[in-house]
């Protein structure tokens, strides 16, 4: 492979490109932070200042603690999303490890039945899953909005992991068998730590579509004890008037847990992404 | 005790026949060598023996115990692999120890299994380090290390040293022959190579096609061919075939084999052409002749002083011919 040239003109410009990015990236997020700390006048005359001693108010993050049971809302969307990450990789590593390694009939028809889930929007289901739901009881319970989740996430989690399950190394699982490891021991022990980085992957990329999810906490678990952030947050957007100081609150707040999930897995990730890229 | 018996082994993989009716017998202690081409099915067998693989048909006995279905960690194999396959977030130690502690041995059987093979492979100073902190070839030396713990019936290799460089090479291959000698255990041996194959054999099995073309011992292979196939894949470089009518050989015979090295260099030889190419060895040198009958390779000792493009006569002693029917098996 060829290496790029570190030529002083070379990194200038990468540095130049990468912190354009970053500011267009981060310029949403930072708007709505700042804006979160001011007062409702503030916000609309000036947008882009940051809050001063004239303009600096809590009076949206006040409003969110008033209104509503916000910790609780932040509670049930992170037991939803980690329960249901947690289930994904599970079940998903599991379901492509089985796949990779053995040899049944109807191997490759089962691959395609579960990956037939990934060209299918779950949401087009929408009205049998409520059917299911109440007929089994579960609406308004955080386990309808995980077991949903999870249908949602498998599809593309077996077939990412599948793919990552088949590039390890027979010989190591043979010398696990040999050894007289159970299959279990292989999957969790040997297996599952070289596939980490796939793992994160797909954690992440399951992780912000689940955390910012309307639809079905709002169609499934709409009461008071089982609201997720996301649903939470809706009561300051009305149809009228939007209470803008608290939908900021909200947001800024509701952003840092994913932040956390996130910087867990992103070291993961960023091996994964250039894992064979870079050797 | 290490005996092998294999009886009308067949193997498929979906419709792709791998292993057609192999037919073998091992005796305690020998160690023998699979060779053959890629894909002739080498390693699939190997993982039958092993019990990785269930064979469509027929019987594995090892030590004389029919072992169908028994799982490969009861089989008293051990097999050491062309990737090393050691467990990457494990000691060598531990690596080394796994199959005896997960067989439930005592400690002291352990570390007295553990210490001889530090001994044998002087693995001393790596017993605490990951694999990652190996180079390959101290990694296919704990590989080793590994099997002999087990203290195996059977020990099984699969080309392990394809992955190492020349002079490594030389120097495990020489280390794998004085550990069966010392264990006087039986080995199967799978590999590539013909040196190994020839210094290391003590039976060569040449499979083709997932067939069984020839046993015996290595100097037999050599000098007595069953027919052209293994005629050509034991020996380097290869036997050359010269139609059997450029020659004036009369009979059944449609091709005749001579090795490289039985050519002498003869004005008024029986074959003439001219040189296309030259390889200098030093001890040796490669000529390639083109002649009417296609391109032939002569050995000589020595360095020769020949050009390229130079005419050339070629002969040999009519005892050195070998004989082949228009289907390639030998005529004797
Ligand atoms: N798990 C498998 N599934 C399907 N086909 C397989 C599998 N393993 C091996 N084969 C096929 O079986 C044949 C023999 O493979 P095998 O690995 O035994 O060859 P080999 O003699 O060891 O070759 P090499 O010298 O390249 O290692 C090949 O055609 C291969 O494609
Ligand atoms: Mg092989």
């Amino acid at each position: 492979m060829r290496r790029v040239r570190h030529t002083v003109p070379n990194v200038l410009l990468a540095h130049a490109a990468l912190a354009a990015y970053t500011v267009i990236a981060l310029f949403p997020i930072l708007l709505i932070i700042i804006n979160s700390f001011k007062t409702r006048k503030a916000i609309f005359r000036d947008p882009l200042a940051l809050p001063n001693p004239e303009t600096f108010s809590l009076v949206g993050f006040e409003t969110v603690f008033r209104q509503g049971d916000f910790f609780l809302y932040m509670q049930n969307s992170l037991i939803v999303t980690v329960a249901s990450l947690f289930f994904i990789l599970l079940f998903g590593a599991m379901a492509g490890f089985a796949l990779a390694e053995y040899r049944f009939k109807g191997n490759t028809l089962m691959a395609l039945y579960l990956a037939i889930g990934i060209m299918i929007p779950i949401r087009l289901g929408t009205i049998s899953i409520l059917e299911i739901m109440v007929a089994t009881n579960l609406v308004n319970t955080l386990t309808a909005l995980v077991l949903v989740y999870v249908a949602q996430g498998l599809p593309l989690a077996i077939f990412i992991l599948s793919e990552f399950m088949r590039q390890v190394s027979d010989d190591l699982k043979n010398a696990g068998r040999i050894d007289g490891l159970s299959e279990y021991r292989i999957f969790f022990v040997l297996v599952l730590p070289l596939v980490r980085p796939a793992l994160a992957t797909v954690a992440v990329f399951n992780m912000i579509p689940i955390w910012n999810d309307l639809w079905f906490p709002l169609i499934l678990a709409p009461g008071e004890a089982t609201k997720t952030l996301t649903l939470g947050s809706q009561v300051f957007i009305g149809q009228f008037v939007t209470d803008w100081n608290a939908v900021l609150s909200a947001l800024s707040m509701a952003m840092f847990p994913v932040l956390i999930l996130y910087l867990i897995f992103s070291k993961q990730l960023i091996r994964g992404i250039t894992s064979g890229a870079v050797k | 005790m290490g005996s092998l018996v294999l009886k009308n082994i067949h193997m498929s993989f979906g419709t792709n026949e791998v292993l057609k009716d192999i037919n073998l017998e091992v005796e305690d202690g020998e160690f023998v060598i699979f060779v053959g081409p890629s894909g002739c099915g080498k390693s699939t067998l190997l993982r039958i023996i092993a019990g990785l693989e269930t064979p469509m048909q027929g019987d594995v006995e090892i030590s004389g115990q029919l072992v169908n279905a028994m799982p490969a960690s009861k089989r008293k194999i051990a097999m050491v692999f062309q990737t090393y396959a050691l467990y990457p977030h494990l000691t060598v130690e531990k690596n080394m120890s796994l199959g005896l502690r997960q067989a439930g041995a005592a400690s002291s059987y352990i570390k007295r299994q553990i210490s001889l093979a530090v001994e044998m492979l002087e693995l001393e100073p790596y017993l605490k380090r990951k694999p990652a902190e190996l180079s390959g070839g101290q990694r296919q030396r704990v590989a080793i290390g590994r099997a002999i713990v087990r203290d195996p019936d059977l020990f099984l290799f699969d080309e392990p040293l394809s992955n190492l460089d020349a002079a490594l090479r030389v120097n495990t291959r020489i280390e794998i022959a004085r550990l069966h000698r010392e264990l006087q255990s039986t080995v199967i041996y799978v590999t590539h190579d013909q040196i190994e194959a020839m210094t290391l054999a003590q039976k060569i099995i040449v499979l083709r096609d997932g067939r069984i073309e020839q046993v015996g011992s290595p100097m037999k292979l050599y000098k007595d061919p069953d027919n052209m196939f293994v005629a050509g894949f034991i020996g380097s470089p290869a036997m050359n075939f010269i139609e059997a009518g450029y020659l004036g050989v009369g009979g059944k015979a449609a091709t005749v084999g001579v090795r490289p090295e039985q050519f002498t260099l003869s004005r008024r030889g029986r074959v003439s052409g001219t040189i296309s190419h030259l390889e200098h060895l030093g001890a040796e040198t490669n000529i390639f002749v083109n002649t009417d009958s296609g391109l032939i390779t002569v050995r000589q000792f020595g360095e020769a002083s020949l050009d390229i493009g130079a005419g050339i006569g070629l002969d040999f002693r009519d005892e050195d011919m070998l004989f082949f029917d228009s289907n390639g098996q030998r005529l004797r």
